[in-house]
């Protein structure tokens, strides 16, 4: 019917011969971003985030480079300069036993860093393994699993930490295992997700069907391609880290004197804010700063790993 | 046909969906394939074909059957053993763009399959090796280094036929190889899958989701419906002399490159969508959406008979 009449107006001379001899049916493709540059890119866009990154960087550096250049050192007690004000001698003014609070502002970094750093990779490692089996074998192995990761996140963070400092002195390392016991399961649960969402990924069934084993699998095709959540968790896990040993610290838990942390130094100068304000202000200026540096660049990162998330 | 290569008897996958559900994705299904032969299995998305060809290659373990391969039940081998038929049963993947890592290059993507089965004493055999195999395939060896985000979809699929070649199997599942690429480009891949076939005499389980595609590669073609098969015939046989309703449907779907033939062609349009295969419909899998369907076809489910010589449907009425 209707076909006919339309078939009917298509005539011969409409046609027109295309010349294909020079036609190329498949080329490689011009390079394309690749995700990380693609990621990069989001990343050095967002102001934010860039801010936090260059306070990190500054801190960083200061952390390391100011100490060894500093005239002063942070335990040597000078008592006729005790708690005098900022001044260019001593920039950011002296403690109640006339140290040098520039030198042990950034001591005190150097340790809260260490810290920082320190539970964060601990975190990574037992997450990555524990969380990597839980959501690779999944079933009977990922409840019974989970079951003990669920057990040890309910008991209380501080009632762990106090426990342990019955057994063990007070100290770095004390602190640093005290947030590892709890602070790993954050890390394995976020693993396991995306575990269990990559498992089924035709590349990594290719690898199955190859014969590969399941930590091969794992640890080459699984957790690489979790890497995003997973430096974000990092990059905010950081931040509570250092946080936290302050909190010991300021509870006169954490490092014992004349090591200095910032949570330490808080402490101190919580007791003379009136009189000194400089020895509390500069302390929890710089611990506030790191706290929101990271933050922002953990954000940063998780909105660059995946814009559909963002606000 | 001689001595089958391939035997599959009675092959069950089900998966546990929770609350007591039980998903029968593959359901009882029987088939052999003799040695560079290809069987095609066709039918509609979600019917279970790649969960079949995932169970046979045993990604998946199987819930029942037997998966015999030149005479051994690969379902009762031993782990270590099973190893060694690892590298006899390859697949190939339907998404071009899943199936590589993209975090890997295509040196150590196909490289991975010699490391697991020791096929490369050195580095540079590994890297000689991983070429001369791009070489068969159509790509250029030296872009071994690259990442699988540079290339094309029939790139990317030939990379996926590499990998699978490079463990020299015998048998290769095609789940959809070519249905993720462009019309241009998917004739390629079959010729060269075809070429792969008669120069290494390989045996395929062709899957497809229609029957256009399967014509050209397959010597029998098996149908599938809700997890069972529903016809199984010689390629010829099955287009000329369509037993069962739903393959009727399945071929008035293809377009005939003649247009006097296609406006006179009586067009089977498939009411409704494939029920849910967590509680497939009474008797006859097929009855819902079945135009000749009748009481006997909801009470008493068909079994797969001889309708013709060599040619099986379960059709009551076929
Ligand atoms: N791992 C799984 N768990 C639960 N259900 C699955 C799983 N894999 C496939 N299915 C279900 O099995 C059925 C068949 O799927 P599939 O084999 O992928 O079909 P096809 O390849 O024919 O499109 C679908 O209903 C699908 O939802
Ligand atoms: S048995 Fe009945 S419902 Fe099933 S295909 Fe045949 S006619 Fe249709
Ligand atoms: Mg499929």
């Amino acid at each position: 019917m209707n076909n006919d009449t339309n078939r009917g107006s298509i005539r011969p001379e409409q046609f027109q011969k295309i010349d294909r001899s020079n036609y190329v049916f498949e080329r490689i493709e011009r390079k394309r971003l690749t995700a990380w540059q693609d990621i990069r890119y989001r990343l050095v866009s967002n102001k934010l985030a860039m801010t936090g990154f260059y306070i990190m960087c500054v801190v960083l550096l200061f952390a390391i480079f100011a100490p060894m250049i500093s005239p002063h050192d942070h335990f040597t007690n000078d008592l006729p300069n005790a708690n005098q004000a900022p001044s260019w001698q001593h920039l950011f003014g002296t403690d109640d036993l006339g140290r040098d609070m520039f030198e042990r502002t950034w001591k005190g970094a150097q340790i809260s860093l260490f810290v920082g750093f320190a539970a964060a990779l601990i975190d990574l490692i037992i997450g990555i393994i524990y969380g990597g089996i839980m959501g690779y074998y999944g079933g009977k192995v990922d409840e019974a699993m989970n079951r003990f990761a669920e057990i040890i996140y309910a008991i209380p963070h501080l009632l762990v930490t106090i426990l342990l400092l019955v057994v063990m002195e007070p100290s770095l390392t004390t602190i640093i295992v005290a947030m590892s016991i709890t602070g790993w399961i954050n890390m394995a649960w976020i693993v396991r997700g995306q575990i269990m969402q990559l498992k089924n990924q035709e590349y990594a069934l290719a690898s199955k069907a190859l014969g590969a084993g399941a930590m091969r699998i794992i640890f080459r095709h699984l957790i690489p391609n979790a890497m995003g959540p997973i430096l974000v968790t990092l990059t905010l896990t950081v931040p509570s880290a250092i946080f936290t040993e302050a909190f010991l610290s300021f509870l006169g838990l954490g490092v014992q004197s004349p090591v200095a942390s910032w949570g330490t130094m808080i402490n101190d100068g919580v007791k003379s804010m009136t009189l000194y304000p400089w020895r509390l202000m500069f302390p929890a200026l710089f611990l506030s700063l790191m706290m929101f540096a990271f933050n922002v660049f953990g954000d940063g990162l998780r909105d660059a790993f995946d814009p559909k998330l963002k606000k | 046909m001689s001595k089958p290569f391939i035997e599959i008897e009675g092959l069950k996958k089900h998966f546990d969906i929770g609350n007591h559900q039980i998903l029968k994705a593959v359901d009882d299904i029987s088939f052999s394939i003799g040695k560079g032969e290809t069987l095609g299995l066709v039918g509609e998305s979600g019917c279970g074909k790649s969960t079949a060809g995932r169970t046979i290659i045993r990604l998946y373990e199987p819930t029942a059957g037997s998966i015999k391969i030149d005479g051994t039940d690969v379902t009762k081998v031993s782990k270590s053993q099973f190893k060694a038929y690892r590298s006899q049963m390859q697949m190939v993947f339907q998404d071009p763009y899943a199936s590589l890592n993209p975090r890997m290059t295509i040196l150590d993507i196909i490289g991975e399959a010699l490391d697991i089965h020791g096929l490369a004493k050195s580095k540079a055999e590994r890297k000689r090796r991983v070429e001369e195999l791009l070489e068969i395939v159509g790509l250029n060896g030296e872009h071994a280094s690259r990442y699988p985000h540079e290339f094309s979809g029939g790139q990317r699929q030939r990379i996926g036929i590499t990998r699978a070649l490079a463990v020299q199997p015998q048998f290769m599942i095609l789940d959809e190889p070519i249905s993720a690429l462009d019309v241009s480009i998917q004739a390629q891949i079959i010729n060269l899958l075809i070429d792969l076939q008669k120069k290494m005499g390989l045996t395929y389980l062709f899957v497809a989701h229609d029957l256009s595609m399967v014509k050209y590669m397959s010597d029998r073609v098996a149908v599938m419906y809700l997890g069972k098969i529903v016809e199984l015939a010689k390629s010829e046989d099955l287009y000329a002399n369509p037993q069962h309703p739903y393959t009727k449907a399945l071929l008035s779907a293809i377009p005939v490159p003649d247009p006097d033939f296609e406006a006179g062609k009586e067009r089977i349009v498939l009411k409704g969508d494939l029920p849910s295969p967590v509680n497939p419909p009474s008797g006859c899998p097929f009855r819902t959406r079945c135009p000749a369907a009748t009481e006997r076809c909801a009470a008493e489910a068909p079994m797969l008979r001889e309708t013709r010589p060599g040619h099986i449907a379960a059709c009551h009425y076929a």
